[in-house]
């Protein structure tokens, strides 16, 4: 048995998730997978992304992983980074695109009238580097992070979710958003703890040794 | 708030890191995957590698010390140098690269920006710019190191290939690299005014001060600087103290 598949649709290269997770988790079998039954026995499952929402969910489906993603998110330690976050809210903004539906909420741009920083020089978006994050409550997943640790960031497109009890930590850019979600055993965070040195391993650790 | 980026650039040849005075007199300067750990461990917030391979039987070799360094350092990794096609993009993008630096191919053809980004995703491509001013309050795009000049103009040029999809800009001054004199600052913020992607300035820091300024007066959103970091003048955590220490918004 796999001890953490991620789940790979063909959008990207995975390698630097799998290599991550496998720094963090000693001697873990990790597989990059598009093999829906191999997603089913993993004991945990990791669900990044990267690219335009619309190709993402295509080939999600093109490749018969909706179903594998779905179980998995109702089943097991499940991680969702970046897209693979946005990809479990009800509808995303980018291509106005239906997405999983496991959480309530719109996927949103930064609004272009809100880019503006205190000082009034215009921001950038995509918002790429490293932010502050501040977590809701004490997830397991942010042991050892201490609280508004930065993590590496680059997207255009935030969750925007209905039930704020959801919400596990938020972000300033703009406007504040939220950046990583938790509900019983699904965490998904719109930074990329791969990319995120210290702070991310840690966050991977702890997700490999995550009993929800 | 979002920290500005200090970039460490190391210049790769055959597989091993070269360091020198305007490409002149290279020496050896180590492993590429210990020079990158070493600047992950000192707080580098990405690392840039240029491969300079001069053999063009030889350019593969940036493929294995990109997935040697993509194995241990947990941080963003931008590669350039030599990359022409699509395929260069994705060869290196699949060996660990997060990013990839499109410099002379872009001006060649400008579509391959859009080609590009629109199979990879904007975030992974940056277009290098190369520009020289020509007149006062004007800057034209140059390549094969400075000799070459194009006629188009810079600020232009970047607007372009923002719109054709790229994701983050690194711009240097052909007039100040090398020189220790500073980031040409009035460049650096023409571009990082007239774009909405952000802009990484490259070219003449020679002091703690030059990175701040590049940020401050030069509206960039990241600094990127080889020799001040290679020869031990400074490590990277002395310039984020130092620009935390004028305010400056970093990752300490």
């Amino acid at each position: 048995m796999i001890d953490v598949a991620v789940i790979d649709y063909g959008m990207g290269n995975l390698r630097s998730v799998e290599k991550a997770i496998e720094h963090v988790a000693g001697g873990a079998r990790v597989a990059v997978t598009d093999d829906p039954s191999v997603v089913a026995d993993a004991r945990r499952v990791v669900f990044p992304g990267q690219g335009a929402m619309p190709d993402c969910m295509a080939q999600l489906d093109d490749r018969g992983l909706r179903e594998a993603v779905l179980k998995a998110a109702a089943s097991k330690p499940f991680l969702g980074i970046c897209i693979g976050q946005q990809m479990l809210f009800d509808l995303s903004e980018e291509g106005n695109i239906p997405c999983l539906k496991i959480f309530p909420g719109h996927v949103r741009r930064f609004p272009e009238a809100q880019m503006v920083a205190a000082d009034g020089v215009r921001l950038k978006v995509p918002h790429m580097g490293w932010n502050e994050v501040w977590h809701h409550g004490d997830h397991p997943l942010w042991a050892g992070i201490p609280d508004g640790d930065r993590f590496y960031f680059v997207h255009s497109y935030f969750v925007d979710p209905v039930d704020t009890a959801v919400c596990a930590a938020h972000t300033d850019y703009g406007l504040r958003f939220t950046s990583a979600v938790a509900r019983d055993n699904i965490f998904a965070v719109q930074f990329h703890p791969e990319k995120s040195a210290r702070a991310g391993l840690q966050l991977l650790t702890n997700f490999i040794a995550w009993t929800p | 708030m979002l920290a500005k980026r200090i970039i460490p650039c190391l210049d790769v040849s055959a597989g091993r890191v070269v360091k020198g005075v305007n490409f002149v007199e290279l020496r050896d300067a180590g492993d590429p995957v210990e020079v990158a750990r070493r600047y992950d461990e000192q707080g580098a917030d990405e690392i840039t590698f240029l491969d300079i391979t001069a053999s063009s039987d030889d350019r593969d070799i940036i493929l294995h010390v990109v997935e040697q360094v993509a194995e241990q350092v947990f941080i963003p990794l931008t590669v350039g140098g030599g990359v022409r096609t699509v395929a260069d993009v994705r060869r290196l993008l699949n060996a660990g690269a997060d990013k990839v630096s499109i410099n002379t191919a872009a001006v060649d053809n400008p579509e391959i920006v859009a080609e590009a980004s629109s199979k990879v995703g904007s975030q992974c491509i940056v277009v290098a710019i190369d520009a020289k001013q020509t007149a006062p309050g004007k800057w034209e795009v140059f390549t094969h190191g400075g000799r070459r000049n194009t006629g188009i103009d810079a600020v232009e040029w970047a607007q372009r290939v923002a719109y054709l999809g790229a994701g983050e800009l690194l711009l240097t001054s052909m007039d100040r690299d090398g020189t220790k004199n500073g980031f040409d600052l009035g460049l650096t913020r023409a571009i990082s005014d007239a774009v909405r992607i952000p802009i990484i300035a490259s070219g003449g820091v020679g002091t703690l001060e030059h990175l701040a300024a590049g940020v401050t007066e030069g509206r960039a959103d990241a600094v990127l600087a080889a020799s001040i970091f290679h020869f031990g003048q400074h490590t990277v955590h002395e310039a984020k103290t130092f620009m935390r220490a004028r305010g400056i918004e970093v990752r300490l």
